[in-house]
């Protein structure tokens, strides 16, 4: 077997093997409403994970996806509830604020020449001071337009439902897939995550595929955001703080290497399912206490990243001969 | 005497512009509120905003000393926030069951360094970038933590612990004291054995270190654990001042304010040469201007984006893009 795959399989097999072990102590696991409600609740995790997908698979890392959440419901909720525009305008400014924000970022990254952790740190605050500062209150949305989508679902066999939302983070997820492994943008991607010197000699215009990712990561994150203010029907400044590293982890756990340069976005999304499948375990045994989830993501995250120092570790040796 | 003037006369243009910034923050505050800088003593303990800002400071400061030596070796350390919540419970949860404070404290400590060994041994041993070794822990910390506590806020009223939080000595209250006490042994450590020289030579080129016959692993070793140690201190703070150890808001978000803390200090994320003091004088800058933005009635949240700023202006200070800016000045050497 291709041994680039090992990592993504590695992932398929434990989240069906812990599918199994959970669905053996608890059948219902295995209804088509458990698996719906798993894409609903974790949308905007999955949304926001694609695009931080994009910025490790560059070698980077985004720390301010939450705080971009927690601007962009609030932002839209300001802008449907005080200012009265439709929803849809609504998400178009917000989208376009959060994507300019991203590609602020990713200037001051790439010209500056400065870790993007402590950049998107300084984005974080900011983003999160703005949103504080537009409400400190949790907006209520009552359009009927979040009603109407509320309402917007598919049936599945057994009783279930696949959201707007839970279809829109797997359209989100497929698009993904392709931008990542089917256009030349992808391609800059991978080539700046393997190694940016050589990536630049090669004649990948660096710094445009830099801020591409950031305003990427931003804008999703954005999106992430609109669909919590779907999911809430509120938008509230706190809302998502400490989501990036949940985000970070389901990337992680998806196979992707945190040096850069090797990912898959699918991987990206059976992280995502992993971790609501712990928290969804956690629900159904109803003994346990919810900071198990932490304990037990934290050494999922410890398992992959020492799998994946293994796997690559005679890559890594040849880097640096 | 001349390797001692030589490292005043390094020091002293970088340690202005962090001091003069300080006084800058301080003034603010003082035109703000005219009785800034007022001191009383009341039932023999001292009383001011100075006071208060060095005392509420000192958490920040104390990891900001081991988050120094950490991004000296050119890492950083993530999990502090957590090890302080770990540390916090280990001691409550001790007390709260009998053991004298005696006993829970040390333990506590040897938690904390215990949790920084991990890091240090992920890092040197199994070789992970020290971001994504240590957010295992900041993720994971606060779970163990919250077992700890079985998930509620574990308060506890043994006079020992509460002394460390609330207690005063010569009037001062005990976070600065022990604050000044762990730098001063803390540069003692670094300038005065050939450690500083080691963790600079690991942050500037860890291969060439390891190649000048030095063992890397073992010196980041050292700085993890001592990072731990530092997180351990200040959990115990955190705890003894509000008599109770919250495993899920203990040290949250602290350890964004220590890297702060030691990017305005001036020490280079990139590794090398580092400075404690800096980094003390950092918190401070941070809390004053917590305290300033308190006292003006502004919004807390105003202080998230003062901080972006302020890390902004020290990236555009700090970057290769000024750096050439600085350089074609005229009368400058090239």
């Amino acid at each position: 077997m291709n041994r680039a795959l090992r990592p993504l399989v590695a992932t398929c097999l434990i989240f069906v093997l812990a599918y199994a072990a959970a669905a053996l102590q608890y059948p219902a696991l295995l209804s088509s409403r458990v698996l719906g409600d798993l894409l609903t609740d974790n949308a905007f995790l999955g949304i926001t994970a694609v695009g931080m997908t994009f910025v490790i698979l560059s070698g980077g890392i985004d720390l301010s996806v939450g705080a971009v959440i927690g601007f962009s419901g609030v932002l839209a909720a300001v802008l449907i509830t005080s200012v009265g525009l439709h929803p849809l305008v609504a998400f178009a400014v917000t989208l376009a604020v959060a994507a300019a924000f991203g590609a602020a970022m990713g200037c001051v990254i790439h010209y500056l020449q400065v870790p993007s952790f402590i950049v998107t740190l300084a984005g974080m605050f900011l983003a999160r001071g703005a949103a504080s500062i537009l409400t400190q209150d949790s907006i209520p949305i009552s359009h009927p337009f979040y009603h109407d989508v509320s309402t917007l679902f598919l049936k599945l066999p057994g009783g279930g439902r696949i959201t707007a939302i839970g279809a829109l983070m797997l359209m989100v997820f497929a698009l993904g897939t392709l931008l990542a492994h089917r256009t030349r943008f992808g391609a800059n991607v991978y080539a700046i995550g393997g190694n940016a010197t050589s990536a630049s000699l090669m004649g990948v215009p660096i710094g445009q595929t830099t801020i591409l990712i950031y305003t990427l990561s931003s804008f999703l994150a954005g999106l992430g955001g609109i669909v919590f203010s779907l999911y809430t029907s509120a938008g509230y400044p706190l809302a998502a703080v400490g989501v990036e590293l949940d985000v970070i982890c389901a990337v992680v756990i998806g196979g992707t290497l945190l040096a850069g340069g090797y990912g898959f976005v699918v991987g990206t999304f059976i992280g995502v399912m992993l971790q609501g499948l712990v928290q969804v375990y956690i629900i159904f045994d109803g003994t346990l206490s919810s900071w198990w989830t932490k304990i037990v993501i934290g050494f999922l995250l410890f398992l992959f990243i020492l799998m994946q120092r293994f796997v690559f570790s005679a890559t890594a040796l040849r880097r640096t001969e | 005497m001349t390797t001692l003037s030589r490292i005043v006369s390094r020091l002293r243009p970088a340690l202005s512009v962090q001091l003069g910034a300080l006084v800058l923050v301080l003034l603010g505050n003082w035109v703000l509120f005219p009785g800034f800088f007022d001191l009383s003593v009341q039932d023999g303990r001292l009383f001011g905003s100075l006071i208060d800002v060095a005392n509420r400071g000192a958490p920040v400061a104390i990891l900001a000393i081991g988050m120094t030596l950490v991004i000296a070796t050119r890492g950083v350390d993530l999990s502090v926030g957590a090890v302080m919540a770990v540390s916090g419970a280990i001691a409550a949860t001790l007390v709260e069951a009998g053991y004298p404070a005696g006993v829970a404290v040390p333990l506590a400590l040897v938690a904390g360094v215990a949790c920084g060994a991990w890091n240090g041994f992920l890092i040197s041993v199994l070789e992970m970038q020290p971001i994504v070794a240590t957010l295992v822990l900041m993720v994971a910390g606060r779970g163990v933590a919250q077992l700890i506590t079985n998930g509620s806020i574990v308060t506890f009223d043994d006079p020992w612990l509460t002394f460390l939080g609330n207690g005063t000595v010569l009037g001062l209250p005990m976070a600065p004291i022990l604050l000044v006490l762990l730098a001063l042994a803390t540069i003692l450590l670094v300038r005065r054995t050939a450690l500083g020289l080691f963790i600079e030579a690991v942050g500037v080129n860890p291969s060439a270190a390891r190649f000048a016959g030095l063992r890397s692993k073992l010196v980041v070793m050292i700085v993890y654990s001592f990072a731990g140690f530092c997180a351990g201190l200040a959990g115990l703070l955190v705890a003894a001042d509000i008599q109770g150890a919250d495993a899920n808001n203990a040290g949250l978000w602290l350890e964004l304010d220590a890297i702060l803390a030691v990017v305005i200090g001036g020490t280079s994320l990139m590794g090398g040469r580092f400075s404690v003091v800096l980094s003390i004088i950092g918190a401070m800058i941070i809390q004053a201007t917590n305290t300033g933005i308190l006292v003006s009635g502004l919004p807390p949240e105003f202080n998230l984006i003062v901080k972006a700023a302020v890390i902004l202006a020290i990236l555009v200070l700090q970057s290769p893009l000024a750096a050439g800016l600085l350089r074609q000045r005229p009368g400058s050497r090239p």
